[in-house]
């Protein structure tokens, strides 16, 4: 177990109270970082990485007129402190006028709705020993399936507090824990993660099982003809697409740059009727954020509504522009990112992949999908391979493992022929809380030799 | 700072550590960014840590922090060590590093003006003329000029006696247009694009582009992109442009070689590689006129330095000598295992980065063309330019790009300019079907500051030197 001491809310909100007095501009925003992070690293079914880490991050914005400075350290004593304030000063007095800039995001009245627990001391506390030992149950998984294991456990705290000189303060602390790998049975391969705000939530015996099982049962595959497939995609598919689609088209400032899939479509249908998507930064399912980098509440945000286009996700900077306020979804830090929706759901729906497996005459299963890129951006044309497990499904069930395929594929067209959803969620890589999809006729245009 | 090196490295030994080094780094970073006529964003950022990296039982640790104090030193060598201890539980083998002569030294890469110098309107004003140039345009509808300029102080000291100091100034810059008409998006940049190019160098680099001058032609390019005639689907002869061929090398040449991923050690993230050591020596990687480097000594080059994160100096490798693949990129415990000295290519992300093995300057050897001679050589083929999108798998076998902008080229002239051009391929065909590669004078070092790897994840700054190259027969235009 770590020793876990908290720097606190009271002393956060001192340092932030310290760095707007230094400051001089007509506004400014201060945040502050701080925490433990570590990782343990195995490949060959060894730890071949092993690392911890304690930083912190002071970031200032500051305004004068419409002009903008942004300066950071990762020193939070007073001299560096101060020195970070003047330098986001100076800059915003070198600064070209931003028209577009209304003000730093106001304060708003306290939400109703409770804010679930963020920080879990069972992950914050957890140790190196602590992380050997979930990783010894992920390699004896694999030993037991005569496969070699490689991955990583990762866990850590951070204190998050920020605040502007109209008002706004806040602080938050919160744990987050994640393990995953990836097993190698001679030509098998399989892979299984789990990530959540409490450790006791990632079951190292289940992970190592699961992924296993698939290693074991993907050896040996046998080439296949790309072509159009209807696939059965898992949970940690669906997510790197519409973890994609979220990048590519959900964020206001994808509209306003008039780069979106959403641009022109407001209250129409872009999807099919069975897909609803939307961000909520409050649903424990997912990873808890009570406030963005700007100090806003978390809105609730339906994106895609029955297939229908219906919001974006906004910062102060995007909402301003349209006389709106934020959705609490500021990115942070500095550039030109604009928004991200963070804590993304994809509604379930009643079939079990057994199901969906059954009701395929010829199609393919998929577990995850490796380096995945976009070609199109408005149409929302992206490419990737398949990786750690990708089978053959004939007449209703499998038959065996498939070598790799590379896949071009409109998201938003395969999101327009979901034929089957999930009955269960799955967060993935900490963003996308995922059903498992059976998606007709999906474009694979290429193959590999593994 | 010899004196807090040596606590954290007498801790480490105090506590059972059979080696350990520590590296103290102090980086600043300054960063401007133009879009729409208005600066988005005019930012500096300073880290200040250290790290130590410790073998103890024969195992791996390390740990790391932004508080710079004696009494911090020891705190983190001793989490090193216990952390090592925990690695410990899980091994097969003892770590082992292959032998280097420790050195000491003071160094700095060689700069004309120190970016952190020039006065901030002055490289506003650069960016924002660039980007009015380019909104003059109408159909252009983003409009983005950046720059960075990086600074990196470090110390590197280790219980073999080693103690060096390296200063090194990074800098660089680009501007794109993206033109946009319904569902169609066009976007042309300059010199490359993802944030332009980059070098160990000062703002002389920079200025050398004349970002202002390439504006109009940029954004006119992406105009004319929404109604040139898309890619076509077939199969014919392709010539990559520099910055192209740049990620080229990356994708398919650079990561495959890194020794770390050929062990599997990066099996679970980014994979693993095709290269592996029985093919050392024996395989045919290209045709034989490919010959690629990795060369951490290429002036200027953004993977260029003195010495590396382990304190191995700087060396030029080869990695495919006339088509045969002949090296890697390695570090003191992998180059151990293949029975050899490390080449040097272990670097660290910043002080809380453990070093990884990372590219140095990937250098593909010119060749004895021009790239007018190669078009006027080629009868049906395709001229494209400047990278949009890569995706290539996890051995690093079958991959997919996708470029800004291509021209067709039949019977030796350059006829038409074609949009969403693609390729696909797999990496030793590809590379064996080169048949003619530009010279000197065609040839430029290009730098990417953003090559990703390892969890938690560091970004490398990287080298390619290249030339315009042919490449015989390959499939193009993949989505029609």
């Amino acid at each position: 177990m770590n020793n876990v001491k908290l720097m606190g809310r009271d002393r956060a909100e001192e340092i932030l109270k310290l760095a707007l007095a230094y400051s001089e501009a007509d506004q400014t925003q201060v945040s502050l970082r701080s925490g433990q992070e570590s990782l343990t690293r195995f490949a060959g079914s060894v730890i071949h990485q092993n690392v911890s880490e304690m930083n912190g991050d002071l970031s200032v914005k500051a305004i004068i007129g419409k002009k903008i400075g942004f300066a950071s350290t990762n020193s939070l004593e007073e001299d560096a402190v101060r020195e970070a304030v003047l330098q986001a000063v100076e800059f915003a007095r070198h600064q070209q006028e931003n028209p577009d800039f209304v003000s730093l995001p106001k304060p708003t009245p306290p939400q109703d709705q409770p804010v679930p627990s963020t920080f879990y001391d069972s992950t914050a506390s957890f140790g190196p020993e602590d992380r050997a030992a979930a990783v010894k149950h992920v390699v004896d998984a694999a030993t037991s399936n005569g496969a070699d294991a490689a991955g990583s456990y990762s866990n850590g705290y951070v204190e998050f507090a920020v605040a502007n000189s109209l008002g706004i303060m806040h602080y938050n602390a919160l744990t987050a824990a994640q393990l995953s790998t990836v097993m190698t049975a001679d030509t098998g391969f399989g892979y299984a993660g789990r990530v959540s705000m409490d450790e006791r939530a990632v079951n190292p015996v289940e992970i190592g099982r699961e992924a296993a099982e698939k290693a074991a049962s993907s050896r040996n595959p046998q080439s296949l003809e790309a072509g159009e497939y209807d696939v059965v995609l898992l949970p940690y598919a669906v997510a790197d697409l519409v973890g994609f689609l979220c990048y590519l088209g959900l964020s206001a400032l994808a509209v306003q740059e008039e780069r979106s899939f959403m641009n022109g479509r407001f209250g129409q249908r872009v999807c099919g009727e069975n897909i609803s998507i939307w961000d909520d930064g409050l649903d424990p399912r997912g990873m808890v954020r009570p406030f963005d980098p700007e100090g806003v509440p978390k809105q609730k945000v339906e994106m895609i509504d029955h297939g229908v286009a219906r919001a974006v996700v906004y910062d102060s900077y995007t909402a301003y522009r349209e006389g709106k306020e934020s959705t609490g979804h500021a990115t942070g830090g500095v550039g030109t990112w604009g928004p991200m929706p963070a804590n993304v759901f994809i509604a379930p729906g009643e079939s079990s992949v057994e199901d969906m497996i059954a009701s395929t005459e010829r199609g393919l299963l998929v577990t995850r999908f490796h380096y995945v890129n976009v070609l199109q951006p408005v149409q929302t044309v992206m490419t990737g391979m398949t990786r750690d497990g990708t089978f053959l499904i004939e007449n209703g069930r499998i038959t065996g493992p498939v070598m790799n395929l590379r896949f071009t594929e409109s998201v938003i067209e395969a999101l327009s022929n979901v034929e089957m959803l999930g009955k269960d969620l799955m967060l993935v890589e900490g963003m996308v809380s995922a059903p498992a999809m059976k998606v007709k006729s999906f474009r694979f245009t290429g193959a590999t030799e593994f | 700072m010899k004196e807090f090196t040596e606590k954290a490295l007498q801790k480490a030994r105090d506590l059972g550590a059979t080696y350990a080094d520590v590296r103290v780094v102090k980086r600043a970073h300054e960063s401007i960014e133009v879009k729409n006529s208005k600066v988005e964003a005019m930012a500096a950022s300073t880290e200040y840590g250290f790290g130590v990296r410790v073998i103890a039982e024969g195992a791996w640790g390390f740990a790391s922090s932004f508080t710079v104090t004696p009494e911090e030193a020891e705190r983190v060598a001793e989490l090193a060590v216990r952390i090592a201890k925990a690695s410990a539980s899980i091994k097969k083998d003892d770590a082992k590093l292959a032998p280097v002569d420790a050195a000491e030294g003071k160094f700095s890469s060689v700069f004309k003006t120190d970016p952190f110098t020039v006065p901030l309107e002055d490289k506003i004003s650069l960016l924002l003329e660039a980007d009015s140039i380019i909104r003059s345009e109408p159909e252009v509808k983003i409009s983005e000029a950046t720059m960075n300029s990086w600074r990196d102080d470090t110390v590197f000291a280790s219980t073999e006696g080693s103690y060096i100091e390296q200063t090194k100034v990074e800098c660089g810059a680009g501007l794109s247009a993206t033109a946009i008409r319904g569902e169609d998006l066009q976007t042309r940049s300059y010199p490359a694009s993802f944030g332009g190019d980059y070098a160990t160098a000062g703002y002389e680099f920079i200025e050398s582009w004349d970002v202002v001058g390439h504006a109009a032609e940029t954004a006119k390019e992406a105009v004319q992109l929404l109604d040139a005639p898309q890619c076509p689907s077939d199969e014919r002869d392709l010539i990559l442009e520099g910055s192209m061929l740049a990620l080229q090398v990356h994708e398919s040449c650079g990561h495959p070689i890194e020794l770390d991923r050929v062990f599997g050690t990066e099996s679970s993230y980014a994979g693993t590689s095709f290269l592996t050591t029985d093919k050392l020596g024996k395989f045919r990687y290209g045709s034989d006129i490919v010959n690629i480097v990795a060369d951490a000594t290429s002036p200027g080059g953004l993977g260029s330095f003195f010495y590396d994160d382990e304190g191995v100096p700087a060396q030029c490798v080869d990695i495919v000598k006339e088509g045969n693949f002949s090296g890697y990129l390695t570090s003191r415990e992998t180059a151990e295992k293949l029975g050899g000295r490390s080449g040097g290519a272990m670097r660290a992300d910043g002080w809380n980065r453990i070093p990884l093995i990372r590219m140095t300057n990937i250098n593909l050897l010119p060749g004895d063309w021009t790239l007018e001679e190669i078009i006027k050589d080629t009868k049906h083929g395709i001229y494209a330019a400047t990278v949009k999108s890569w995706s290539i798998d996890d051995k690093r076998l079958n991959f997919q790009f996708g470029t800004e902008i291509a021209w067709e080229i039949e019977d030796g002239s350059i006829t038409r300019m074609l949009k969403n051009p693609t390729y696909t391929g797999i990496t030793p065909e590809f590379w064996n079907s080169c048949d003619a590669i530009a010279g000197e004078d065609d040839w430029h070092l290009w730098g990417v500051p953003n090559c990703g790897k390892g969890e938690p994840g560091q970004a490398a700054h990287v080298g390619h030197g290249v030339a315009p190259a042919r490449f015989r027969k390959v499939r193009i235009g993949v989505m029609e």
